[in-house]
């Protein structure tokens, strides 16, 4: 795990952010020739370069971006486990979106207040998240209020992600956010897109009793390590190449 | 009274076929209001609708390798790449259009094989090295079958083309460097490279069309100022500047008969398998049905969400429309 230096919690942070970014842009990625019209080829595709260029900027921050995205093994990503679930049909895209987008951009506002090389790098990606939580918020209302088989299938994706949004405000060491604060933003940000479209709250927990803060310490959900298996392949099969 | 007519609606014809030539003779540009010949017209829309059905059905070879780019930079370079084939798909769509074809109709006749997309997208991507080459050779081929098309006698096809283009050689360009970085990596990359290099040679010379003794549409395009230079042409041009281009990547073109004619002032080349060419135009490549089949299964599953959209669209609208009238009221 070269050059991802634990001790500082600057470098923590910025390893989290920039695990959270990478891996929903290699799933955002995934789509690509998959999506149901062409101007959804262009906005996925948009959004998953967004999130790519944020993460080369953070880890970059933690040492060679590289190494840190293609020669970790999963135990040492540091993402929330909520970028790591699969794409699922296109609802279920949007609501991962809608929760991730909606949060980045509240954190990264506060963020981008700070002062330090985080706090650059959230001034510049806060206008993308503001896009891409535009993005989500447009498509939940399409979806939710659209017909009945939209409304079940974004109803259905927004319960089954609900479990997975409670890592969010889980405090991230090296960040001087105030999670509490964030986390009635948060809520009362998504339930009122949630309302708009029609569409209900869920109200299951928002996270299992031993996952909370899991992706965070390194403890992934199954899907991840497949994931990491076909990002990393080819990267892993050629040491010390560049490319 | 009624024997008049169809006499006067002939000279008017005329007339208006005699100006059409005439503007396309005076290389002036025929708009969307502009009257043409009905198969002039029909020969845009097929010929532009399979431009932009070669863009999209490309994106997939690329995005195959999306997902395993073996850097963040190449990761990046390559979605932003991929996006670019939609954006282009998107503006050849809206050029066929404006000819009065419908987007929906045309996707429909791609998805039933009634219309064709570039032969060359046929042919699987099976290491990284492939990106590269389809970079270099396969937009090298198109941005020469393309520039020509910036002058094209079809004002909306000419301007698509004019921002495509400066696309693709943009993208051109990366393919090459992609090439770069592994002819000067590690022996293993060099034989990807090189391996890349002699599987997409020839089909990127077949994206030029079939010779000129026996290319269907080639005289008539060319009266017409669609097309300005033959299939032959064209490749040879190609063929001419790719030949410096691999030496300087340091990797060869898998022909053994490619050699200078410095009587013609051009590289000779060897026999095109035509056969080939023809297999995969009927279908018969090696991922025809793999390409047809993801295309038709992204627009089956993504029917709900146009729906969504659409009915969306449709409440909010008349809803406003309530609004309107309410406040009118």
């Amino acid at each position: 795990m070269s050059g991802a230096r634990p001790g500082n919690p600057g470098h923590h942070a910025a390893l989290a952010l920039g695990d959270d970014a990478l891996i929903l842009a290699q799933r955002l990625g995934e789509w690509s020739g998959h999506a149901p019209e062409l101007e959804e080829e262009v906005a996925l595709a948009n959004i998953a370069l967004d999130l790519l260029g944020q993460a080369r900027a953070l880890l970059s921050l933690c040492g060679d971006e590289d190494e840190l995205a293609f020669r970790r093994e999963e135990r040492a990503f540091r993402n929330v486990q909520l970028v790591e679930r699969p794409n699922g049909d296109f609802a279920h895209t949007i609501a991962r979106q809608l929760y991730f987008s909606t949060w980045q951009e509240l954190l990264y506002g506060r963020l981008a207040g700070g002062t330090g090389p985080i706090a650059a790098l959230a001034a510049k990606a806060v206008k993308e998240c503001a896009y891409h939580r535009d993005h989500a918020e447009q498509w939940t209302l399409r979806l939710g209020d659209g017909t009945e088989e939209s409304h079940r299938r974004m109803q259905a994706a927004l319960d089954a992600l609900w479990r997975y949004t409670g890592e969010l405000w889980q405090p991230v060491e090296g960040l001087d956010v105030d999670w509490d604060a964030l986390e009635s933003a948060w809520r009362a940000g998504v339930t009122g897109v949630v309302t708009r479209a029609t569409l209900g709250v869920p109200e299951g927990p928002q996270s299992s009793p031993w996952a909370a803060g899991a992706g965070r310490q390194g403890v992934h959900t199954e899907p991840f390590g497949r994931l990491l298996a076909e990002m990393q392949h080819l990267h892993r099969s050629h040491p010390g190449a560049s490319w | 009274m009624t024997t008049t007519l169809p006499e006067r609606d002939a000279a008017h014809d005329d007339a208006r076929a005699a100006a059409f030539d005439a503007a396309v003779a005076a290389e002036e540009r025929i708009e969307p209001r502009d009257w043409m010949p009905d198969a002039y017209r029909a020969t845009l829309v097929r010929q532009i609708a399979q431009h932009a059905h070669s863009e999209i059905i490309g994106m997939q070879p690329e995005a195959n390798w999306i997902s395993r780019a073996p850097s963040l930079r190449r990761k990046a370079i390559l979605l932003a790449k991929v996006q670019d084939e939609a954006g282009h798909g998107l503006y050849l769509y809206s050029a066929a259009e404006t000819l009065g074809a419908s987007r929906d109709e045309l996707l429909d006749k791609l998805h039933t094989g009634r219309q064709k997309y570039s032969s060359i997208f046929n042919y699987p991507t099976l290491t990284w090295a492939d990106v590269g080459a389809i970079g270099w050779l396969v937009d090298g081929a198109a941005i020469t079958n393309q520039v020509p098309l910036c002058r094209c006698s079809y004002g909306p096809y000419a301007r698509a083309m004019v921002r495509v283009c400066k696309e693709e050689s943009f993208h051109q360009r990366q393919g090459y460097e992609l090439l770069l970085a592994l002819t000067r990596g590690t022996p293993a990359q060099r034989a990807m490279a090189q391996d890349a290099v002699d599987r997409w040679w020839w089909p990127s010379l077949m994206m030029f069309g079939p010779p000129d003794d026996e290319s269907a549409h080639s005289a008539q395009s060319m009266a017409w100022k669609i097309k300005r230079h033959s299939n032959d042409e064209l490749r040879q041009r190609f063929v001419d500047i790719c030949v410096p281009q691999a030496e300087s990547l340091g990797l060869t073109l898998p022909d053994p008969e490619l050699r200078w004619n410095a009587e013609r002032g051009h590289y000779d080349h060897g026999p095109i398998d035509w056969a080939e060419f023809k297999q995969v135009l009927q279908g018969n490549g090696p991922c025809n049905e793999q390409r047809i089949g993801q295309r038709r299964r992204a627009h089956e599953e993504g029917a709900w969400v146009r729906a969504a959209a659409s009915a969306y669209a449709d409440k909010h609208t008349a809803h406003q429309g309530a609004e309107r009238n309410g406040a009118a009221a």
